[in-house]
């Protein structure tokens, strides 16, 4: 898929979780349904496979997501799929995340977690990123049980790297 | 007289017995007439021959003789050549001797020289293949070593690993986390 294209359903997205309210919470939503679709082969294989009719691929999104995301976040992912644009979601999605991060004067902050955050220790992280790299930042948590403890953030380019993991791929490399 | 008067006139000089049998006036002698002109067609005929046939068989016979001569010059040749071969040939037969042993003493010489040299270069190879296998000895010796600490680190790592997430209990998370804000929060 074209750049331009992914740029315009990013932007037809925004546009719609803008009118309708709710860009905060369905941002929020679709980021997270995104690295979802990117950490589960079966789930993207499910999503993109194109012998798989398109009712079939949106009941799938509707059953996931259903009770558990806004409405809106539910019919967008349902569109984008319906569409046969499912392989571009992950994309789609982050680039609608750092539009409305942007609209806001912000820059999207993906820190990888192997358990949930606070609300406290999302603040202080948020305020501590915005320290280190002299930007506001749209905090974005991702659970990765692969990190095994401590976090990843990275905030455009840059990447603050506290993990065990990469501690221990260290320890490996000098072992 | 001409000498068709003089042939009548003699002709009527010719006896001729009653049988009709010529009677001449000799024995031994034949007639004048006859003497005449069997002179005269015999210096005819010498002359003819000295004329014509001399000068041929003169030249037939200088050519016969320089054929002859000629031969026995080509067989004088022939035989010179001979003997000239036959020298040549035993000359050569002289060389293919000295040539053959020449030949021998050369394969004799060789045939030592090879043997020498297969020694030593048999004795190079053996020993190169000696220190070969002791530097694959060594290699392999370190190659099972380094296989070895690489084993030993792997396991080490995984065990490392499964250590560190046994003992990564919510507290400790919430540890890590902690440090990192501060730490970040403190660049």
């Amino acid at each position: 898929m074209s750049e331009n294209r992914i740029d315009g359903y990013a932007r037809a997205l925004f546009e719609i979780a803008r009118a309708e309210g709710t860009i905060d919470e369905v941002e929020d939503e679709l980021f997270r349904f995104a690295r979802n679709v990117e950490n589960s082969d079966s789930l993207r294989n499910a999503l993109t496979d194109e012998k798989i009719p398109a009712s079939r691929r949106q009941a799938i999104v509707e059953d996931l997501l259903g009770g558990k995301a806004t409405p809106t976040t539910v019919q967008l992912v349902s569109m984008v799929v319906g569409s046969g644009r499912g392989r571009d979601l992950p994309a789609i999605i982050d680039r609608l995340v750092q539009r409305a991060s942007t609209s806001k004067g912000l820059e999207v902050a993906e820190v990888r977690s192997a358990i949930p955050l606070s609300d406290d220790q999302q603040t202080r992280l948020a305020a501590a990123l915005a320290n280190a790299t002299g930007k506001q930042v749209n905090l974005k948590v991702v659970i990765d049980p692969s990190v095994l403890g401590g976090l990843v953030a990275t905030v455009g380019d840059t990447v603050i790297d506290g993990s065990v993991r990469t501690r221990l791929d260290h320890l490996k490399a000098r072992l | 007289m001409s000498l068709p008067a003089s042939i009548i006139r003699l002709a009527e000089e010719i006896h001729v017995d009653d049988n009709g049998q010529v009677i001449t006036h000799n024995w031994l002698l034949p007639e004048t007439a006859e003497i005449i002109y069997g002179g005269i067609a015999s210096l005819l005929i010498f002359g003819a021959l000295y004329k014509f046939a001399l000068p041929a068989a003169k030249k037939a016979m200088a050519a016969r003789t320089d054929r002859i001569q000629k031969e026995l010059d080509d067989s004088a040749a022939a035989k010179a050549a001979a003997d000239t071969e036959a020298v040549q040939i035993r000359a050569a037969k002289g060389d293919i001797e000295g040539e053959r042993a020449r030949l021998l003493a050369e394969a004799d010489t060789q045939a030592e020289q090879l043997l020498a040299e297969g020694r030593v270069r048999l004795e190079t190879e053996v020993a190169e293949m000696h220190a070969r296998g002791d530097i694959e000895i060594a290699q392999l010796a370190s190659r099972s070593g380094d296989e070895l600490r690489t084993e030993i680190s792997l396991l080490s790592s995984q065990v490392t690993e499964r250590l560190v997430a046994e003992h990564l209990d919510a507290a400790t998370q919430d540890a890590l986390i902690e440090q990192f804000i501060a730490k970040v929060g403190a660049a």
